[in-house]
């Protein structure tokens, strides 16, 4: 279909139509103050040259480094089929086709999604994905306050050794609705939240606690104590995992005695590379009871006329098309072409293959731990049992040291020291399976000779 | 053509509104209004206890089409909801004045059913529309 613009005749004959005088008069009821008035800190527009040789500049940046950098986002080894399959022109478009008279295929498989998505997290329902975990978390808390609001006020419980980033979305999208993130403090030697910094607690009503497992600092948290913890005072447990971790670790659903109600995420270790940020995929999983308050799209399996399977969008009432301004969320679409690629990246690992990454991961960010912790200065910061991250202290500022690791061509970690003063210089590293015994040693000799 | 019990009132919104013995009133939709939104797959009810004013949205009623608010006909504190209609949404398209009631609701106004339409005004202000 191609893309023709409406001409200025055009528009003249459909405003006479409904008897406006201008487009500008069909904004009239946007009050002044509410307008945008242009894009301050957008700059003025470059050619296609220079866009080119700017980009061609910020790609030549791109993945050049050895890689010992996790912070939320992953270097996987991702199948050479996943993305040869994904971009075939079958699945390849701008855009999620969603009729289920054409577009079978897509629904089936965005359906294989959900089911992976379910038996991942120990959940009933997942949607076809959010736009990445950050936003997801906030979409989950949104939808917990919709759920449970009979519980006293909107307060949400929030670890402080929540992904900062994640925090920061959260308390962008959550503020303006009214709901209040109380901080809860992790423990300064394992790195999590213990009983002891619940009981400063004790007494206060929450809608919702959060959980993320494993944590910004790759602790494990004692998901159960708080699972049932939360439970007891009525609030509900939103549980912010690495889907990665799942392949080893308890599904959310079977946290504690009754499991976490609502689950999400980022999609990105499951065949999502990284490419200078995104794009990524969310992901939000959830209880059966919960469904008509969950956001985004769904698909559904049924039979047609004939009595064959077939896939459809479903529960289409809490969208905005249906409900408008009392739809459950103003996500209207999902990362389809990357949700394809996590689906066929799940399908060639299946769960072996997924427990293995897992596995190598944990494996060699121990080693890691070890081999740099032998170095004067170097020691681990947290206690805590650990996935695939660590928090290590160095003795001299991060910053410093990360940038003489990147002269010599290794990406060190991710600086803690900016959101965390507390732990003094604190670096985050992470060894995934893409890392050899040689990239460690090379990482290793290298910081001791910086150091 | 729908039908109409005349041992009730009317609000403009659909809803019906019956007075029970027990001085609490029993409140659903019309016949008009379910048969206008089809099959119903799913029906939210405003929790016990819940103070409603009149007017106030509080009710959801989802078909395979549409989702629509349901209104409070007069003010009052909900007594008890229709729990039937979790599983069986469809009682409201078989039984809109029987089995397919939504909530009861003790009136904040003891006779406050007078404001409401009889059978005959809800009548004419559907074939109105």
């Amino acid at each position: 279909m191609p893309f023709i613009p409406h001409t200025e005749a055009d528009i003249r004959e459909m405003l006479d139509v409904i008897g406006a005088p201008s487009t500008e008069a069909l904004f009239d009821e946007i009050p002044e103050a509410l307008r945008c008035k242009g894009l301050q800190h957008v700059p003025e527009r470059l050619s296609e040259m220079e866009v080119a040789r700017l980009m061609r500049g910020r790609a030549a940046q791109d993945g050049t480094l050895l890689n010992f950098c996790g912070a939320g986002a992953y270097e996987h080894h991702i199948p050479a089929a996943v993305w040869e399959i994904t971009t075939r022109g079958e699945f390849y478009t701008a855009y999620t086709p969603y009729q289920a008279e054409a577009s079978q295929g897509t629904l089936q498989l965005l359906y294989e999604y959900q089911s992976m998505m379910c038996a991942l997290t120990g959940m009933d329902v997942s949607n076809a994905s959010m736009y990445d975990g950050a936003s997801a978390l906030a979409e989950a808390l949104l939808m917990a306050v919709r759920v449970n609001s009979s519980n006293g006020p909107k307060r949400v419980l929030m670890p402080a050794s929540v992904h900062p980033f994640y925090r920061s979305t959260v308390e962008a999208i959550t503020a303006a609705q009214g709901i209040e993130l109380v901080p809860l403090a992790f423990d300064p030697q394992q790195g999590r939240s213990l009983a002891s910094a619940l009981q400063v607690h004790e007494g206060d009503e929450f809608t919702a606690v959060v959980i993320q497992q494993p944590n910004f600092f790759g602790v494990l948290e004692e998901s159960d104590m708080l699972t049932d913890w939360a439970h007891a005072r009525g609030a509900l447990v939103v549980a912010v995992v690495n889907p990665l971790s799942l392949a080893l670790l308890k599904p959310p659903g079977e946290w504690g005695n009754e499991g976490a109600g609502i689950v999400c995420g980022d999609g990105q270790p499951l065949g999502v590379p990284l490419s200078s940020g995104g794009p990524y995929f969310g992901f939000l999983t959830c209880r059966q009871k919960f469904v008509r308050q969950m956001p985004g799209r769904i698909v559904g399996c049924t039979v047609d006329l004939d009595g064959k399977p077939g896939y459809t969008l479903t529960l289409q009432a809490r969208e905005q098309h249906i409900r408008r301004s009392k739809a459950t969320s103003n996500i209207c679409t999902n990362q389809g072409l990357l949700v394809t690629a996590a689906t066929i990246h799940m399908a060639l690992l299946g769960p072996q293959g997924l427990e293995r990454a897992a596995a190598q991961s944990v494996a060699n960010t121990q080693t890691l731990v070890e081999r740099l912790s032998a170095l004067p200065g170097v020691t681990p910061v947290f206690t805590g049992d650990r996935f695939h991250e660590a928090v290590l202290k160095l003795p001299r500022p991060v910053n410093e040291v990360l940038a003489a690791l990147a002269e010599h061509g290794i990406l060190g970690g991710y600086d803690l020291t900016r959101h965390y003063p507390q732990l003094g210089a604190a670096l985050l590293v992470c060894a995934t399976e893409t890392r050899t015994h040689g990239d460690i040693e090379h990482y290793a000799v290298t910081l001791a000779h910086i150091l | 053509m729908s039908k109409t019990p005349k041992d009730r009132r009317y609000a403009k919104t659909h809803e019906w509104v019956m007075k029970l013995d027990d001085g609490t009133v029993a409140i659903g939709i019309s016949d008009h209004a379910q048969a206008t939104l089809g099959d119903l797959v799913f029906v939210e009810t405003p929790a016990a206890g819940r103070e409603l004013k009149a007017g106030e949205s509080c009710a959801v009623v989802e078909s395979v089409k549409a989702a629509s608010d349901v209104y409070a006909p007069i003010a009052g504190e909900v007594t008890e909801v229709n729990g039937k209609l979790v599983d069986q949404p469809e009682l409201l398209n078989q039984d809109p004045y029987g089995e397919g009631w939504l909530w009861k609701m003790k009136p904040a106004v003891a006779d406050d059913l007078g404001k409401l339409l009889d059978a005959a005004a809800y009548t004419s202000s559907i074939a109105e529309s």
